[in-house]
């Protein structure tokens, strides 16, 4: 278990569980389920300054120090690459030089798909211009593996439609992706419950990017915690390596000799 | 002078500097990035830059988000 190292962007973490800030009930209950997920990398979106707004009012960074958490400013209601770019600039400025980000340019407002084309600009540009680059994308392996020549540190392809909770719905492209990929590769998107989390890195996923699974279940925190434990038991089961499947027959596990007299 | 401030155009007086815009706003020492005319103006230049009228400016916080 201690050789297995989680590195991103040549930083090391425990937890391959990443975690989203977002649609929680209050600051309270996000810092309590982040704190249960057992996660270090939190994500945090960008958003306009409520101009007077109460100035006093507290935010996100008081429940969630930057000191005890990685942040991974987003680009989340991206469409193009510019704004991407932007966007994630003066998450820089924001952040005093911090380098890690995620990146997501959307192609539509009712999939949130990601726009691949624009993706792949803006991620040429964040890689020369010094960040390292966590890349939401869709499933598809070609781009997948482009996102990586073009220098991209994690590639996170999306399970199924942000926020849809429906699982991983191609498994295959996945472990075609992971198969190809030397740098991490996280499911972003889809996850809807503990067990897809479970797949992902009994696929081989290096780990996974989630919000809404958590913080729209009944017990967000009670779900941080499954979440930990699923991310957790699938990266061992995925480093034990399963039994092979047997088709068509079975295979006792009790002794097949020693037992009593059949009874006439 | 107007400002367009997150959209909004709102009035302050000739040569404030981007510390005295954030100072009136009453966000001093809120951690906050701004943009302004498309380029950032990095923190520690908040006390020298001078705003112009006609300046688009962007101001930004870290909100909860997936």
């Amino acid at each position: 278990m201690s050789d297995d190292i989680f590195q991103i962007a040549g930083k090391t973490y425990n937890s391959r569980l990443i975690v989203g800030t977002g649609k929680y009930q209050d600051f309270a209950q996000t810092r309590e389920a982040v704190k249960a997920s057992g996660a270090e990398i939190v994500t945090v979106a960008i958003r306009r300054v409520n101009i007077g707004q109460n100035a006093g009012e507290a935010s996100l960074l008081d429940y969630l120090p930057p000191s005890e958490f990685t942040y991974l400013p987003n680009t989340a209601g991206c469409y193009t690459a510019e704004d991407a770019i932007r966007t994630l600039r003066l998450a820089r400025e924001l952040l005093d030089g911090h380098k890690l980000v995620k990146l997501e340019v959307l192609g539509d407002q009712h999939t949130l798909f990601p726009n691949v084309r624009e993706t792949l600009k803006a991620a040429e540009v964040l890689v020369k211009d010094g960040f390292d680059v966590m890349v939401y994308t869709s499933d598809d392996p070609i781009i997948a593996k482009e996102l990586q020549e073009i220098g991209c540190c994690a590639v996170m392809p999306l399970a199924s439609l942000i926020g849809s909770g429906m699982g991983i719905l191609n498994p295959w492209n996945l472990r075609l992706i992971i198969e190809q990929l030397s740098v991490p590769v996280l499911v972003d998107a889809g996850v809807g419950t503990a067990s897809d989390a479970t797949i992902a890195l009994e696929l081989g996923c290096d780990g996974i990017l989630m919000n809404t699974a958590i913080a729209h279940a009944k017990d967000p925190v009670r779900m941080a915690r499954a979440m930990k434990l699923a991310v957790e038991a699938g990266r061992e089961s995925f480093l034990a390596g399963r039994m092979p499947k047997k088709l068509y027959s079975a295979d006792p596990s009790s002794p097949v000799s020693g037992l009593i007299a059949a009874s006439k | 002078m107007q400002l367009s401030l997150n959209g909004e155009r709102r009035e302050f007086n000739d040569g404030i500097t981007v510390a005295g815009m954030v100072e009136a706003l009453g966000l001093t020492g809120k951690r906050i990035a701004l943009e302004r005319n498309g380029e950032i103006v990095p923190r520690s230049q908040h006390g020298e830059t001078v705003l112009q009228d006609g300046d688009v400016l962007e101001m930004v916080v870290a909100v909860g988000g997936g």
